[in-house]
């Protein structure tokens, strides 16, 4: 018996790599299943990118030029939907699939099987969703926050979007049940949890969101299916009930999940700032404490989406004020982040500018968030494009782009080889004066009065729908080159050292480059732990 | 399997690659597409069929692997401690999934049934559109929703079959505590009489509460379809009766293993994450009790 | 020019132009800003945006100019050395938890005050009911027994059906414009009274400072008060998702003094021009007594 167990035993098969299709298909190395997240990432960002250039293709001019206006509300509703839960989230759990384990010195994740699982659920969940567009009644097309009762005039697509949305929390919930139990269980003996790398902590704590909130969305949406089939009416005042709670319960999901996209983030850029200004993290426990707090608090504002539904005063009044405090706690890390930049020694290689261009715009977004927050600004503002431009710049140069700086960031030390940092830079450049220029606008439209989910317009806001129109295919076509860039140095790209950044931490740069197939087969001893710490 | 502690703690377990997740992925497929054409009437309910076959084929096979692996001692300490956190997070999040149901219950009762009868700031609901509506608990809204003709509807009061499935339920908590300690004590014949009594006191609970649906469908007037009492009552008390069978069912499988002679006195995962999942059915229907049936 | 010089020239324009931005929404470039509106709630609102902004400006001063200065003061490529010993200060952190709670406090004031009074309803003196449907407005006055449907103008209807080969530069108020815009006195306190038929609409006009949804099963109140003397055509739209055509459900009020209103009420009461009601209207009837009834009591 005691053959069999050590036969399993990773270090007993050094870099005993499965070959052909099983390697993907029955993966258990969570190497090979972040890389799957991540490309199955990249997919949903262009397939969602694609349906956000069918937005703005129709909002180029006033006026219907291309789809249906029905065909439009399932665009967005679909762009919603494929970014968020089939681009962002995969993506993160994909970077935590990779850096985690090597971060806290495991081999793998803890729960291998259960890791695969998670990830082939998404395939399948996306092809019900997708599935949509083709079925009677097209795809859902009531806004990716499918209130009813509109959500309910879907057809046929109906049951497809809400089990497609069943798979993709029952996904989450596992992964994040992974990430949770890797990092309190399988951390190298010798290291705390105040020594991981923020990245760790930033993921502990969304880990810890998302196990809490999408059980709540899959709640929500099993109540529309059985207002839907079954006769029952939680969302009908006919039957007593409200479709004002849906919101409440959709929101009690939907606010911590945008944090669930952006701690993540905050973690990447705490690790690439320090690197490329060649000093610690500034506040390193002040910034553990301000991501618990921000995620403590994104359990009590949700209502802040709903500032129009007519609360009672006192309940308008709490979540304007719980919303506001949000600024605190982040405030907090971005001033860190400034301090950790101050007194070092700066050099602007990709996913540091990607990280600089993360802290300024996401702070803008930040900034329009507050104001979102103010409730009677908010009865203007509310579903006009100011609160499209608000969450697309702490989403694209906020979210995406820290994604796009994690890539760049630990590639080297994936695939062994450099990415060509002149494309990169390139590619920096484009997409970030693309974005600007495809969101800025956007404050302007909203301020003068167009709202949101609309494919017409009317003729006074021709010329910034246009220059956003613009915008957009400026910085979607700027990421054929990150696929490009990517694929190159997989492909073909120059060797690189075991610690290609010069003042990088970490135990993953103790790593050899390319990082072995079982990242720590034996734990790495505690010299080696405050080597990476100190370096 | 005594060796399974003899593996150190400074050795890691990487399980070799596995079909198991992908065929759970793609039975879950199976089984939501089936549910989605047999709801469209796309077609009959057969794919769902399939579903659920292959559903059941997941659980025994990939529970096979695990139990053998279990057996042949490969799982250290570590693993072990990884299980039961996950089984504990696993717990987490569906208490988290009651919980938005439970939520739905307290807004109704406590803020949108108030308010559709013009309460507070909502006055106009009443003045406007529901001038005959009095705002009461139970109620099945405005529209007096319902099967009968009159929109009528009874409830089950709670000291009738509710106290004695709760009394049931905290028995099978007390049954299994017993036989926990019996297994951590070696004391197998113990083991299995209560775990034994364990399930079969869940299977008792969810045959009574099928009584009692059935009653209330055909008798009291009280479906699914009765108004956001009958919602929330079918949603809440359904869902748990689910969970309660999966618990029993799983309840069998241990014991089945604890009659093969699994489990060891000190290790014995698979036996404590059904005892949890247990002992978590049961406060929820405390809960269910207090606030569904009772007050 | 250097690589590193570039790169912080570049880095600096960047972050230059990052923070001029906000200053472009600045009123006096045109459509740029929120416009300021005919009531005394939209004119706080107003104020209270600007305030936020101009608040977000000088904290993005700060915050832009304090990353731009480390970012150009602290190169490698100008032999910048680190100092690995500026770990963390609690002076520091403390000072800047507590300053932005100060900020946010200062904003909140002003923010709560506003909210205050929009939510005091007492002292309206005209009802109005109004019921979002899949695509149109109904009003209704209540206790006049005045009710009518309000949909997108016929020419902008036929302009935005799609390969319509209309050009919607050649239509006048394309798709902000209805058959029968909603009439209403100046210098009035008017209670709009919401609600819909079928799913969530929301009734937003602008220059009134307000929007509030229209839900099927709920009455939602907001009141506005034209100021003297800004009578004209006001322009809103549905701003609640409800559906395939929830683009082309503009709102049109038209604010007249307070004889012409009398007059035209009269009117509709005669039945004269505006087409009749629509006989799905609603069950609710309007009962005579509505319009005097009390303020709804702050919750
Ligand atoms: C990554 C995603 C993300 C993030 C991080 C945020 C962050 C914030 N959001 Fe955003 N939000 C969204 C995604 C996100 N949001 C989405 C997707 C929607 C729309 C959903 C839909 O309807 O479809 C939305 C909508 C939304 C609304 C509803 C608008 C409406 O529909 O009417 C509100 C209202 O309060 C709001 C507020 C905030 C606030 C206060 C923050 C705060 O966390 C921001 C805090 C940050 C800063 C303030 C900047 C840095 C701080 C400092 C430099 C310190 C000093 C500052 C001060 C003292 C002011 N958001
Ligand atoms: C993480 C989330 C995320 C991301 C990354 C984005 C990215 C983008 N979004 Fe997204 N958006 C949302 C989340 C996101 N959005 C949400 C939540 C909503 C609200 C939905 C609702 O109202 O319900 C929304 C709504 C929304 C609207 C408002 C629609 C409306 O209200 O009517 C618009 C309009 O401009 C828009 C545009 C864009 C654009 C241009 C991008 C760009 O950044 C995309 C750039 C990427 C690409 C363009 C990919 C590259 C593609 C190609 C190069 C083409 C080749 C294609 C193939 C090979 C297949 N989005
Ligand atoms: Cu009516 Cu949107
Ligand atoms: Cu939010």
């Amino acid at each position: 018996m005691a053959n069999t167990a050590t036969h399993d035993h990773a270090h007993d098969h050094h870099d005993h790599k499965p070959h052909g299709l099983k390697r993907w298909l029955y993966a258990t190395n969570h190497k090979d299943i972040g890389t799957m997240y991540l490309v199955f990432a990249c997919v949903m960002f262009f397939l969602g990118g694609a349906m956000a250039l069918v937005i703005r293709a129709e909002l180029f001019q006033p006026g219907l030029q291309f789809v249906d206006p029905g065909f439009y509300n399932s665009m967005t509703t679909m762009h919603a939907l494929l970014m968020i839960f089939g681009a962002v989230m995969p993506a993160w759990t994909g970077l935590a699939n990779w850096m985690v384990p090597m971060q806290v010195g495991a081999p793998d994740m803890a729960l291998p099987r259960l890791n695969n699982f998670s990830f082939w659920l998404l395939p399948f969940a996306f092809t019900l969703l997708l599935l949509t567009l083709f079925v009677p009644g097209g795809a859902p097309a009531g806004g990716w926050t499918l209130y009813p009762p509109l959500s309910l005039q879907a057809g046929d697509s109906f049951p497809l979007t809400i089990f497609a949305i069943h798979l993709m929390g029952i996904s989450s919930i596992l992964g994040a049940i992974n990430v949770v139990v890797t990092i309190l269980n399988m951390r190298a003996p010798g290291m705390g949890l105040l020594n991981m790398p923020l990245f760790c902590w930033t993921w502990l704590i969304t880990a810890y969101l998302l196990i809490a909130v999408m059980p709540v969305l899959a709640g929500a949406v099993t109540m529309l299916l059985t207002d839907y089939f079954f006769g029952t009416s939680f969302f009908a005042a006919s039957g007593g009930g409200d479709p004002v709670m849906f919101q409440h319960i959709f929101w009690f999901f939907g606010h911590p999940e945008v944090y669930i996209l952006i701690l993540p983030a905050f973690g990447v850029v705490s690790e690439i700032i320090p690197t490329f200004s060649r000093k610690p993290l500034f506040g390193y426990e002040s910034m553990v404490y301000a991501t618990a707090s921000i995620a403590f608090l994104s359990f009590i504002v949700w209502a802040h989406h709903m500032f129009t539904v007519g609360m009672p005063l006192a309940g308008q009044l709490f979540f304007m004020l719980s919303t506001m405090l949000i600024a605190v706690p982040t405030g907090v890390k971005v001033f860190n982040w400034c301090a950790t930049m101050w007194k070092g020694s700066i050099s602007f290689e990709t996913p540091m500018l990607f990280a600089i261009a993360f802290l300024f715009l996401f702070t803008l977004g930040g900034f329009s968030g507050l104001m979102l927050a103010i409730v009677p600004a908010d009865f203007q503002y509310h579903d006009s494009y100011f609160v499209v431009a608000h969450f697309h710049y702490v989403l694209v140069p906020g979210a995406v782009f820290a994604i796009m700086a994690g890539v760049y960031y630990w590639l080297p030390k994936w695939t062994g080889r450099m990415y060509n940092e002149k494309i990169g830079k390139l590619h920096f450049w484009l997409s970030t004066i693309g974005v600007n220029v495809l969101f800025f606008p956007q404050h302007f439209l909203g301020l003068a009065g167009m709202p949101r989910r609309i494919p017409d317009y009317s003729t006074q806001f021709a010329d910034w729908n246009m220059v956003s129109s613009l915008g957009a295919s400026l910085f979607g076509f700027s990421q054929l080159l990150f696929v490009y860039v990517i694929w190159s140095a997989v492909r073909s790209g120059e060797k690189a050292a075991d610690r290609p950044w010069e003042g990088a931490h970490g135990l993953e740069w103790e790593l050899p480059t390319p990082a072995p197939y079982h990242s720590w087969e034996t734990p790495p001893t505690r010299s080696v732990i405050s080597h990476g710490a100190m370096h | 399997m005594a060796n399974a502690t003899e593996h150190a703690a400074d050795k890691y377990y990487v399980p070799h690659e596995s079909p198991w997740p992908i065929y759970g992925s793609l039975t879950l497929f199976v089984f939501m597409i089936g549910l989605c054409g047999w709801l469209n009437q796309w077609y009959g309910p057969w794919v769902f069929a399939i579903g659920v076959i292959m559903l059941i084929g997941l659980f025994v096979g990939w529970f096979a692997v695990v139990i053998n692996e279990h057996q042949h001692g490969m799982y250290n300490m570590q693993v072990d401690k990884s299980f039961r956190m996950g089984m504990l997070w696993f717990i987490f999040s569906e208490v988290m999934f009651f919980a938005a149901f439970f939520g739905a219950l307290f807004y109704a009762r406590t803020l949108s049934v108030p308010w559709i009868g013009g309460e507070g700031v909502k006055i106009f609901n009443k003045l406007l559109l529901f001038q005959d509506f009095n705002a009461t608990w139970p109620t099945n809204g405005p529209a007096a929703l319902g099967p009968r003709d009159d929109g009528s509807f009874e409830t089950i009061p709670a000291f009738g079959l509710p106290a004695i499935n709760t009394a049931i339920l905290l028995l099978s908590g007390v049954t299994i505590t017993i036989a926990h300690h019996a297994l951590k004590e070696g004391n197998r014949k113990i083991l299995n009489i209560f775990l034994a009594a364990t399930f079969l006191l869940g299977f008792l609970f969810v045959g009574l509460q099928a009584y009692e649906y059935v009653h209330a469908y055909t008798e009291l007037g009280l479906t699914l379809a009765t108004g956001i009492y009958g919602s929330t009552f079918f949603m809440l008390t359904g869902f748990h009766g689910v969970h309660v069978t999966l618990g029993a069912i799983m309840l069998l499988v241990i014991w089945f293993r604890t009659m093969k002679g699994h489990f060891t006195p000190q290790r014995h995962f698979g036996f404590e994450a059904v005892a949890w999942y247990w002992h978590f059915v049961d406060v929820v229907w405390l809960g269910l009790f207090v606030f569904v049936y009772w007050v | 020019m250097t690589r590193h010089a570039r790169t912080a020239l570049s880095a600096t324009a960047f972050a230059i132009l990052g923070s001029l931005a906000p200053l472009a929404a600045h009123a006096e470039w045109g459509n740029l800003n929120m416009p300021v509106g005919v009531t005394v709630l939209s004119k706080e609102i107003h104020a209270l945006h600007m305030t936020m902004f101009w608040w977000c400006v000088a904290i993005g001063v700060f915050v832009f100019g304090w990353m731009i200065w480390s970012l150009v003061a602290f190169r490698k490529s100008q032999g910048a050395k680190p100092d690995t010993t500026m770990t963390h200060s609690t002076k520091a952190e403390i000072v800047w938890t507590v300053i932005p709670v100060v900020i946010l406090v200062i904003m909140a004031i002003p923010a709560a005050r506003t909210l205050i009074a929009i939510e005091d309803t007492r002292n309206t003196e005209i009802s109005i009911k109004v019921t979002g449907y899949q695509w149109k407005w109904h009003y209704d006055y209540l206790g006049e027994d005045v009710k009518f449907f309000s949909s997108l103008a016929r020419a902008s209807d036929e302009a935005r059906q799609l390969g319509s080969g209309v050009n919607p530069e050649s239509v006048e108020n394309y798709l902000r414009d209805v058959d029968n815009p909603l009439v209403v006195p100046e210098d009035t306190k008017v209670r709009v009274l919401l609600t819909a038929q079928d799913v969530i609409h929301a009734w937003w006009v602008p220059a009134f400072g307000m929007k509030k949804d229209a839900i099927p099963g709920n009455v939602n109140e907001l009141w506005f008060k034209v100021e003297k003397g800004k009578t004209g055509l006001y322009r809103g739209q549905c701003a609640e998702l409800c559906g395939r055509d929830h683009g082309f459900m503009p709102i049109v009020v038209k604010v007249v003094t307070k004889d012409e209103y009398r007059t035209w009420l009269a009117g509709q009461k005669a039945g004269e021009s505006t087409p009749a009601d629509a006989s799905s209207e609603p069950a609710a009837d309007s009962s005579p007594t509505i319009a005097a009834l009390p303020a709804a009591p702050q919750g």
